[in-house]
């Protein structure tokens, strides 16, 4: 009968399914001595993680004389921060905003409360902040937030919703919005300036509005944003991570594109944090806290100077890196919109403010 | 082939069109083509080689391009034989009987192609993610499939599952049943039938399919990239490497796996051309049976 | 399948099982996951998640790009298979295997080249910039790379029948005193009608659930280039899956009907033919 071999070819098939999706589920290593964490990143970093693994890997080797093997996932920040949430293995997390690494406390309970705590500064070993890029000689003349909305001036940033550079770049220009109308931020937290607060943030409402409509092209990551600008030529300015504009500048040349960095910015903290159940699970919870740590020393500190990122001490950092960093009148988001659980809930979330921006 | 040269023996002067709407049509449907397919695989080319033939094959040789291509090789080595094996045997069921549902059923067949890619891996991530409702299950277990080899599998499975099973239908159904029956009554077992008569009518069909199927599962992005996870060097496809190249300022290297995809479409194609002339040959004296009712 | 006719042929329970068993497991199943996660929000929430302004703009630009872009590939379809079918000219074979590209090319790399080309600096844009048409991250590029896609769909649907023709009837036609331009309106085209149709439909349905290759060339803007599947993506990358799995239903839902009609459209076709 037709049956047989019929039989055999459907169980055949549904055995090499099965094989490959348990085989390929299962994690095994082989060699007692060689240890592997996964690292899952925000946009920006695969530079600095690319060399830092490779010196992390020589300290760890001397250190306990594992061979370490450090993989990288990249992309948007919300986006790889969902990954984790639904079940990518990651042993630490480096994202671009802690709200993104405490929703994965929040969702899949895979560290303490008090993560935020555990590493200094916040758990954010490098800051950065939002400049501009734009093509040579500034043709269009832009110095600061405002002038943004001038007619004709078209805007690249990432969607807010999935980059977290775009979070911090849309954050920037509310605060400087409303340190215009109130000149001075610590205002926010007067209750007798309530009036003025409440009108000054309309007022950034708008601002952003005026912002968005502007804005040719909206990216999902950060990284996407910066290849529209200077890969394909389009618009006049991008809101960009200082790290992601030096970065442009070094790897296209300085004769295409420079910086503009506004009178006032926001003090962007990428968070950084070991994923416990995941480590435990792994048992590479030591390797995973080391390496973490080591970004805190002054080789990491210098590597992340190296690559852009503002480190939280210059002890030991070259002089030649420390020099590049411009001057800048920073904020944080604790201070002007009372942490990020709550701008998030305020701006981000679906029905906040960013959406009404894109109501009709 | 022979019915279009019959076409052009009768032509009279009156079924024809005049020589300048000839070539009116022949160069709108040429620039046309030339447009929107010809540019944009010079432009594949042409970027990967913009820095010379040193750089594109150091760009294929880095062990991350590796181990893309090793995984891309391996999930259309389990996906497509698969599939194959689903695609005759609902053939068989559809094309040699009759039953009520049957436009139903070949729709739901059909849906995977229509079916974005993003839910085809959005529905993945809710079956077995950690939130999802097998996940937390399998993952007790030790086992992943979300964000591992195995959810991109599925996924391809997935995206892949109509390829084999709509290029054998029309061609089965056009074929009848007479030959098989003929088979069964001169005493030829089911299997016998299948391999001896069957098999040879469909042959070309079949592997046209299975063509399809590779390229498409080779080719996937969007479903493969939900449930991926992006670890370099391990859950990265070719498709899903080309995108990190290309997010890395390095384009050329970006052009150049991604050339290693167009090639492979462009071998599909060499492939399919000639398999189209085979079964044009091999059909032409059946076809002129069938075409007389 | 309680009519099936009586047929001497063996295997329709075991193909018929398998297929019914491989389609629940692989298509049917993680559909029904998708199905039953929507429910998990009451039908008003359901309800306002599906008809929330951003929401219906991305329907209509998805809706609206793939009609375009259907409709482009059924006149210069037609043309290119009219061309491959009835003249000859050099390197036809070569044109012929080409239409088949979209099909083989994957969706990322056809995006990623297609951006290259319409960029203000690309080979194509930078000579529609000076006109003022901006293909790359406007509408019209969504439709450019859905055109793309869906070319083959009608090409290859309508070869056949246009090679089935009866030169006769034309002949017909045209000694009953026709020109050539009323031959094909009221002759050949009625003919290649359903072919049409079905090659039509079948673009538009791929091009409902395009991703890979829009993502790149379209400015992803709310309300304005935001395609259906990327709403589908920044919903999920939200945690939002219940939201994000309504509007895949409501986009699952329209292509099945799509495909539905064009399976009932070469039925009627068949029938109508016999």
């Amino acid at each position: 009968m037709i049956l047989r071999p019929f039989v055999a070819f459907g169980l055949f098939s549904i055995a090499l399914v099965s094989i490959a999706v348990f085989a390929g589920g299962c994690r095994r290593s082989s060699d007692p001595n060689a240890v592997k964490i996964l690292n899952v990143s925000y946009d920006p970093t695969r530079e600095l993680y690319e060399e830092f693994n490779r010196v992390f890997a020589e300290h760890w080797a001397r250190q306990s004389g594992q061979t370490l093997d450090v993989r990288m996932s990249h992309g948007g920040s919300g986006k790889q921060a969902r990954s984790v949430i639904d079940g990518l293995e990651a042993d630490v997390v480096t994202l671009a905003l802690a709200y993104d690494v405490d929703a994965i406390r929040r969702k899949a309970g895979l560290m303490p409360k008090d993560w935020q705590s555990r590493l200094p500064n916040n758990s954010a070993p490098y800051t950065s902040t939002i400049v501009f890029l734009v093509r040579k000689g500034n043709p269009r003349g832009i110095k600061d937030w405002n002038d943004l909305v001038k007619p004709d001036v078209s805007v690249i940033t990432p969607n807010p919703k999935t980059s977290g550079g775009a979070r911090w770049n849309y954050l920037a220009a509310w605060g400087y919005m409303l340190k215009r109308e109130l000149g001075d931020l610590s205002k926010l937290h007067d209750p007798k300036s309530a009036d003025a607060v409440a009108k000054a943030n309309e007022k950034a409402k708008e601002f952003v509005k005026e912002i968005f409509q502007h804005v040719k092209v909206l990216d999902t990551g950060a990284r996407g944003s910066t290849m529209t600008f200077v890969q394909r030529g389009i618009g006049d300015v991008l809101l960009a991570w200082e790290n992601e504009a030096f970065l442009s500048i070094h790897e296209l040349g300085p004769d295409k594109f420079e910086i503009v960095v506004p009178s006032i910015s926001i003090l962007a903290e990428p968070s950084v944090a070991v994923v416990d159940k995941v480590a435990e699970r792994h048992g590479t919870r030591a390797v995973a806290e080391a390496y973490l740590k080591h970004l805190y020393s002054s080789e990491g500190q210098t590597l992340a100077a190296k690559h852009y990122y503002r480190p939280r001490n210059a002890e030991g950092v070259p002089e030649e890196y420390m020099k590049r960093f411009p001057k800048v009148k920073l904020f944080t988001v604790r201070e002007v919109f009372g942490g990020w659980e709550k701008a998030q809930a305020e701006h981000f979330n679906d029905g906040g403010v960013f959406d009404q921006i894109y109501k009709p | 082939m022979k019915h279009t040269e019959n076409i052009r023996c009768r032509a009279a002067a009156a079924t024809t069109e005049s020589r300048w709407v000839r070539w009116l049509l022949i160069g709108v449907s040429l620039t046309f083509l030339g447009l929107f397919l010809a540019m944009p695989l010079a432009a594949v080319f042409a970027q990967a080689l913009s820095r010379g033939w040193a750089m594109y094959v150091r760009s294929l040789g880095d062990s991350d391009a590796l181990s893309a291509i090793r995984l891309t090789l391996l999930v259309a080595l389990i996906a497509v034989p698969v599939n194959t094996v689903f695609g005759v045997a609902a053939a068989w069921a559809i094309a040699k009987f009759q039953f009520f549902g049957k436009s139903v059923l070949i729709t739901l067949i059909d849906l995977p192609y229509s079916v974005s890619p993003v839910i085809s891996g959005m529905v993945l991530v809710l079956l077995f993610g950690r939130q999802g409702w097998l996940g937390p299950w399998l993952e007790a277990r030790g086992i992943h499939v979300v964000f591992a080899v195995s959810g991109i599998v599925l996924a391809t499975l997935f995206v892949t599952f109509p390829f084999v099973a709509r290029e054998l239908i029309p061609l089965m159904q056009a074929q009848g049943t007479e030959e098989e029956e003929a088979a069964r009554l001169l005493g030829a077992s089911g299997w016998q039938t299948f391999r001896r008569v069957t098999l040879p009518n469909i042959k070309w069909g079949l592997l046209y399919g299975v063509i399809l199927c590779n390229a498409r599962a080779m080719g996937e992005f969007g479903a493969v990239s939900v449930v991926s996870g992006h670890i370099r060097g391990e859950t990265n496809t070719m498709p899903l490497h080309v995108e990190v190249l290309y997010n890395e300022y390095n384009t050329t290297a970006a052009f150049a796996v991604a050339s290693l995809l167009a090639l492979l479409a462009l071998v599909t194609l060499v492939l399919k051309s000639v398999l189209q002339w085979k079964t044009g040959e091999q059909l032409t004296p059946e076809e002129q049976g069938y075409t007389g009712d | 399948m309680t009519l099936k006719q009586h047929s001497i042929l063996p295997g329709f329970g075991l193909t018929m099982g398998f297929t019914l068993f491989y389609l629940s497991l692989i298509v049917l199943i993680p559909l029904a996951g998708l199905l039953l996660k929507s429910a998990t929000i009451s039908w008003d929430q359901f309800y306002a998640a599906v008809t929330d302004p951003q929401v219906v703009a991305s329907y209509k630009i998805t809706f609206g790009a793939s009609l375009v872009a259907a409709s482009v590939n059924a006149v210069f379809g037609l043309a290119v298979a009219w061309v491959l079918v009835r003249y000859s000219f050099p390197g036809k074979n070569i044109v012929d295997a080409m239409v088949d590209l979209p099909f083989a090319m994957p969706t990322a790399v056809s995006g990623i080249a297609l951006t290259a080309i319409y960029a203000p600096n690309g080979w194509i844009g930078r000579w529609l910039d000076p006109l003022g048409i901006e293909v790359a991250y406007t509408q019209l590029g969504i439709m450019v790379a859905l055109t793309f896609i869906g070319l083959p769909f009608v090409v290859r649907t309508l070869q056949p029948a246009l090679e089935d023709m009866d030169v006769e009837i034309e002949e017909a036609a045209a000694s009953l005193g026709a020109t050539r331009l009323q031959t094909f309106v009221r002759v050949i085209f009625p003919a290649i009608m359903p072919a049409l149709l079905t090659g039509f439909a079948l673009a538009f349905a791929r091009a409902l659930g395009e991703y890979g290759s829009v993502v790149f060339i379209s400015g992803n803007l709310p309300m304005k280039t935001q395609i259906v599947p990327l709403l589908i993506m920044t919903k999920l990358e939200q945690y939002n899956y219940a939201e994000a799995a309504a509007i895949a239903v409501v986009a699952l839902g329209a292509s099945f009907a799509v495909l539905l009609f064009i399976n009932i459209v070469q039925w009627w076709s068949r029938r109508y033919a016999a």
